[in-house]
């Protein structure tokens, strides 16, 4: 689903991945681990487009990423959902007309149609009743939630999550780690940058550390957990535990 | 000599204001379309348009509005150019408020959040559908007082039109002056007349301010 060979990037003089290799298969959940400045995010941001990369190749459900060719970029995002941090929902417009944006512009979907899909996936992450509210009379969690429908309704083959708990209030990380965990239970393919380690190693298939730009060890997490092979999985997890 | 009543005078003036009205609206649409275009070249990333356009506002941003005119008028003339006073301050006008306008704009599309324009980006939105849908909607809020705040600047700078022989406001109220022999009288009617034109647009943009800081 996802095939990265040889992916390399620098912010200035400072390389901040050093040839990442890195496949994914139809279906997997995938978590990416590793210290704040390790590369997770920017590996994640690459993946649609949002960094450019040097060197190296990339490509999801066949479909190449090449910087620059902005009819390319375009059909690449549509197989790539993105949930951020920050939400980032669209301020001036109503829950349903954030979810309903995109399909109807990028895939020419009919308002009837899109309306009816976007009170469909607000039902399935439990916000069918704030169809018509706007993003600031959401709390965190409900805005979070509303941006994985948004990502959803353009039916991508993967959902990238780029720490999307990381800015919540403590009490509200479980009601999107729900959503998630639904949607790794329906097939989504789905690879997620988190510090939620316990939720990490409960939905994922597989784990991938990643330390200094590098990716260290990847594997089932019972093994990574159990079995670290490096000295700094090692101390990411005496780190995690102390 | 002829007797110039109070009415005289204000009927002149009035009929003068209407090319400083008529001025300032070609100066304000004109030099709006031009700035949205400018603004559009650099959000577009057009290879040089940063650095032209950057080079462009610095220059009639760094000299004087009077000096402009001046320019506009006498180098046109230069190329051969033969225009009125009338073509050569509006153009005058447009590209001094282009330049003005684009930068107000630029300020306000940089004031929306990079995670806006990473969402949209991520939901396969191109370009344009990003600036119409998600941007331009979100800037517009910021922009609007700015923008209002600009027209009354325009308006005021239109007097300046009076140098290079263009009768509006301030040009007939000199005329008028030289006829009258009553500067006091007649520059205060002229002053009192552009108050009547800026006033009711700084009000406007201090309803339209307080309007969208309620929406928020």
């Amino acid at each position: 689903m996802i095939r990265i060979s040889g992916l390399r990037m620098h912010f200035g003089s400072n390389e901040v991945l050093k040839g990442i290799d890195l496949e994914i298969g139809a279906g997997e959940v995938v978590a990416i681990i590793g210290k704040s400045g390790s590369g997770k995010s920017t590996l994640l941001r690459c993946i649609n487009g949002l960094e450019t990369f040097d060197s190296g190749a990339l490509a999801v459900d066949g479909q190449a990423l090449v910087h620059g060719d902005a009819a390319a970029m375009r059909m690449l995002r549509q197989h790539v959902g993105m949930v951020f941090q920050s939400f980032n929902l669209f301020p001036h417009l109503s829950v349903g007309r954030n979810v309903m944006l995109a399909p109807t512009l990028v895939r020419k979907r009919a308002t009837v149609e899109a309306e009816l899909q976007a009170r469909e996936l607000l039902a399935r992450v439990g916000l069918a009743e704030k169809f018509d509210a706007h993003p600031d009379q959401l709390s965190g969690g409900q805005q979070q939630r509303v941006a994985i429908a948004r990502a959803l309704a353009m039916e991508p083959a993967v959902l990238l999550c780029d720490e999307i708990t990381s800015a919540l209030d403590p009490e509200l990380v479980g009601e999107v780690l729900r959503v998630v965990e639904s949607l790794a239970d329906d097939g989504m393919t789905l690879l997620m940058v988190t510090h939620e380690m316990s939720f990490a190693r409960k939905v994922s298939d597989r784990l991938v550390f990643m330390h200094a730009g590098r990716i260290h060890e990847m594997g089932p997490p019972e093994q990574l957990f159990g079995d670290p092979q490096t000295p700094e999985l090692r101390q990411f997890i005496s780190a995690l535990n102390g | 000599m002829v007797d110039f009543s109070l009415w005289d005078i204000l009927r002149n003036l009035l009929l003068a204001a209407r090319w400083t009205v008529l001025l300032s609206l070609v100066a304000f649409v004109g030099g709006g379309v031009a700035g949205a275009a400018l603004l559009l070249a650099r959000i577009a990333r057009l290879p040089g348009a940063d650095r032209l356009v950057g080079v462009y506002v610095q220059l009639f941003q760094g000299t004087p509005l009077l000096m402009q005119l001046f320019l506009t008028y006498f180098g046109l003339a230069l190329f051969g150019l033969n225009v009125s006073a009338w073509v050569a301050a509006g153009l005058a006008l447009t590209l001094y408020s282009s330049a003005y306008l684009t930068e107000i704009w630029r300020g306000c599309v940089n004031a929306i959040p990079r995670g806006q324009w990473e969402a949209s980006g991520s939901l396969a939105l191109n370009l344009g559908e990003q600036l119409r849908h998600v941007i331009v909607p979100q800037a517009l809020r910021i922009a609007i007082p700015p923008t209002v705040g600009f027209m009354v600047q325009i308006v005021k700078g239109t007097a300046l039109a009076s140098v290079i022989g263009f009768i509006e406001l301030t040009k007939a109220g000199t005329m008028i002056t030289n006829a009258t022999f009553r500067p006091f009288t007649v520059y205060a009617c002229v002053a009192l007349m552009y108050f009547a034109l800026c006033f009711p647009i700084s009000a406007w943009s201090r309803t339209l301010e307080r309007k969208l800081n309620r929406g928020r």
